[in-house]
């Protein structure tokens, strides 16, 4: 065990499975030399060459392109988007093809890819460097979509993701790259794709909460969770750690508990996928709900530069959201 | 810069069949007589494939055709000289590289019936074959993002060093697209095994090749992104087999990616959905049929002794008798099993998956369509 960062944990990540096995190649803008903007692939041009750690040019069309013609012949690429805001030159490649291509072929090829991107604002990135476009993949048959909080979690899901038969959309939460920190196993492990984490569990109490959250807003949940707990609300705290598939078993069990349930993210309200988490909540586990369930989310505008603050749904937004559907 | 001349081989036209059917000495590939008639007979049995399909699909039994009436000698060509391990990743026009790389012509026919006996499960639509036996990918309907693949493809082939090509396919509308641009320049930079062939139809439906690009030619871009860029007669079978060897050669010996254009005509609409009578000439169209790609090798052939009138007969009638039996056992074949809808999304089944096909299995069927 050792203390580590997101970017530290991710990039463990990358270079042991690198190491145990040499059909996995990482390519992108600016990953080689420099190793990455954020500096996650940092050391792996040098130890593992340019042939797997391509500094590619800078076209995400091509990239994305490319990395699924290298994965149909049996390379395991793990393209970086060096921000989500820029994967949509890629998007036709991943929605039309790397999605596809099990299905279409009636099994005989797929495409296996890890697209590792960071996502979300409070960086002061503006409309383009801020987004959290999770739900246009998530409403894509055939992804996969994770989104670790946590250092832990990172290392694992992502050795998992490598691992994983399907392609997998990584977004890496950049707002907490370093600011999260935590213990992380020397060697190897996984974390399960398609399991939740209960983050802070509930205490039996009169009024209880589900929060669901992943992500960057994981860390503004508890911190509303901590505000509340004051006043008696009980917050029980689901980071849903993969997005799709759900972990569908895990938050139904603590809504029965809880009877509550408040979804945050930082995406926009309309379409995000707190809707379809409310949807699934409300056809599963109607009867033990005791209000109306809330969302705190992005607003239905662009990313906003300098009203970023007032954007994001952080805990002074949750706080009431909380008091709301406990008070019901 | 050296300057641009009409013979230069991004702007001349590669070709070796002349008007009287005999091979010019100075560019003749000398491609052994039984190469020649494999190619010619698979050239046959396509343009009759091609035709019995269509009237499958006027009588309503197939959805869709794409034919290549016309264009055969570039995949035909294609075919005969890719080598086991080289991947094949067609457009629209360019399906039967497959059979001629030993794909099984019932498999290919149902694929366009997409019934049961379809490798794809009958997700796709007709013409968007793939086999993963002899290395073919399939388009996916979407202009251009192939092209990118092969060029990733090729790279990979590069890193495991296994001497094999990429081919990459499309049609000179698709060279509009990003994904074309992306494709000519990572095969640039990385310098991989991948030869990216553009048939030149002269149309992308009902839009001209010169509102599609201001270029003197389509090979010439090729310049831009310092690769080699040939142009070749798309109609004429052995001009292509020289062409792609050698860029075949140049690949494997680490000489990198080749861009050809091979300039070539629709013959027939562009699908079966397609009136071409509304945006083109029938006096082009009967121009370029004297071009026939098919007849100018049968013109060699002939001059050659290597066919006559009376073996062209009784091999049409073989090929008939053969394609017809094929139709018959594929068309009597089942759909996909219903249940086989939610198979192939993931690897496993996840639960959402799960729950939606216990419901459609145990919900009423569709009324059929017509
Ligand atoms: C991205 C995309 N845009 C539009 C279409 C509709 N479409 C199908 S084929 C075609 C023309 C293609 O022309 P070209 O690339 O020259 O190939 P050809 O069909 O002539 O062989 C168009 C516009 C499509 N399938 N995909």
């Amino acid at each position: 065990m050792s203390e580590m960062n997101m970017v530290q944990a991710i990039n463990d990540a990358l270079r042991l499975e690198m190491r145990r096995d040499d059909r996995v190649v990482v390519l992108g803008e600016d990953v080689g030399k420099v190793g990455g903007v954020f500096r996650v692939t940092a050391g792996l041009h040098e130890e593992f060459g340019e042939d797997r750690v391509l500094d590619t040019p800078l076209s995400e069309g091509g990239i994305i392109g490319t990395a699924i013609g290298m994965a149909l012949y049996g390379l395991v690429p793990v393209p970086e988007i060096q921000f989500a805001d820029f994967i949509f030159p890629g998007y036709d490649q991943i929605v039309s093809e790397l999605a596809k291509y099990r299905y279409r072929s009636g099994g005989e090829y797929s495409a296996k890819l890890v697209i590792r991107t960071p996502v979300g604002g409070g960086i002061r990135g503006g409309l383009y460097h801020s987004q959290s476009p999770e739900a246009l993949f998530i409403h894509v048959a055939g992804l996969k979509v994770v989104c670790p909080a946590t250092p832990y979690d990172a290392k694992g899901l992502l050795l998992a993701s490598i691992r994983d038969p399907d392609p997998v959309l990584f977004f890496e939460p950049k707002r907490v790259y370093r600011a999260a920190k935590g213990e992380v196993p020397e060697g190897d492990y996984t974390v399960e794709i398609g399991k939740a984490r209960i983050a802070r569990e509930a205490q039996k109490a009169a009024r209880m909460v589900t929060v669901i959250a992943w992500g960057a807003m994981l860390y503004e949940a508890i911190a509303a969770a901590e505000e509340v707990k004051k006043k008696g609300i009980e917050c029980e705290i689901v980071d849903l750690r993969t997005l799709w598939p759900l972990d569908i078993d895990t938050i139904v069990a603590s809504v029965e508990k809880t009877g509550r349930v408040v979804v945050v993210h930082e995406a926009p309200r309309t379409c995000g996928f707190g809707a379809e988490l409310v949807s699934l909540i409300t056809e599963r586990a109607f009867l033990h709900l005791e209000a109306p369930p809330e969302r705190v989310t992005g607003f239905d505008t662009p990313f906003p530069y300098t009203l970023e603050m007032e954007y994001l749904p952080l805990a002074h937004r949750i706080v009431p959201a909380l008091e709301k559907v406990a008070g019901f | 810069m050296t300057p641009v001349s009409e013979h230069d081989p991004d702007i001349g036209l590669f070709t070796v069949l002349r008007e009287d059917g005999s091979a010019d000495p100075k560019t003749d590939p000398n491609v052994p007589d039984a190469v020649l008639l494999r190619g010619y007979r698979e050239m046959r049995r396509l343009r009759m494939i091609d035709a019995k399909m269509i009237v499958l699909q006027r009588q309503g039994r197939v959805g869709f055709y794409g034919a290549c009436t016309g264009q055969e000698a570039t995949p035909i060509a294609t075919g005969l000289i890719a080598s086991e391990g080289d991947w094949v990743y067609p457009a629209l026009r360019e399906q039967s590289v497959m059979l001629v790389r030993g794909f099984p012509l019932d498999a290919f026919i149902a694929q366009v019936f997409g019934n049961s006996g379809d490798v794809q499960k009958g997700r796709q639509m007709p013409s968007h074959h793939s086999g993963r036996s002899v290395n073919q990918v399939s388009w996916s309907s979407c202009i251009g993002p192939q092209i990118p693949q092969a060029v990733g493809t090729a790279f990979a082939m590069k890193k495991a060093k296994s001497g094999n090509v990429a081919f990459g396919f499309m049609g000179d509308g698709a060279t509009s697209q990003p994904d074309f641009h992306a494709a000519m320049n990572f095969a640039g930079v990385w310098k991989v095994p991948c030869i990216l062939v553009c048939q030149n139809n002269h149309w992308s439906i009902s839009v001209p090749t010169e509102k599609q690009t201001a270029s003197r030619t389509i090979a010439i871009k090729a310049r831009a992104y310092g690769l080699p860029g040939v142009r070749v007669d798309g109609n004429d079978l052995l001009a292509l087999y020289k062409v792609l060897s050698d860029a075949k050669e140049r690949a494997k010996n680490g000489g990198g990616a080749t861009f050809v254009e091979a300039l070539t005509y629709r013959i027939g609409a562009h699908s079966t959905s397609d009136d071409p009578t509304r945006y083109r000439s029938e006096a082009e169209v009967n121009a370029w049929k004297k071009k026939d790609p098919l007849d100018r090798l049968r013109k060699h052939l002939v001059l050659r002794g290597l066919v006559s009138d009376a073996g062209d007969v009784a091999m049409d009638e073989e090929l008939s008798a053969e394609v017809a039996a094929s139709i018959k056992r594929v068309e009597a074949l089942p759909p996909p099993d219903r249940a086989s809808l939610f198979d192939d999304v993931y690897a496993t089944l996840p639960w959402h998956l799960r729950e939606q096909r216990d419901a459609l299995v145990r919900g009423p069927s569709p009324v059929p369509h017509g």
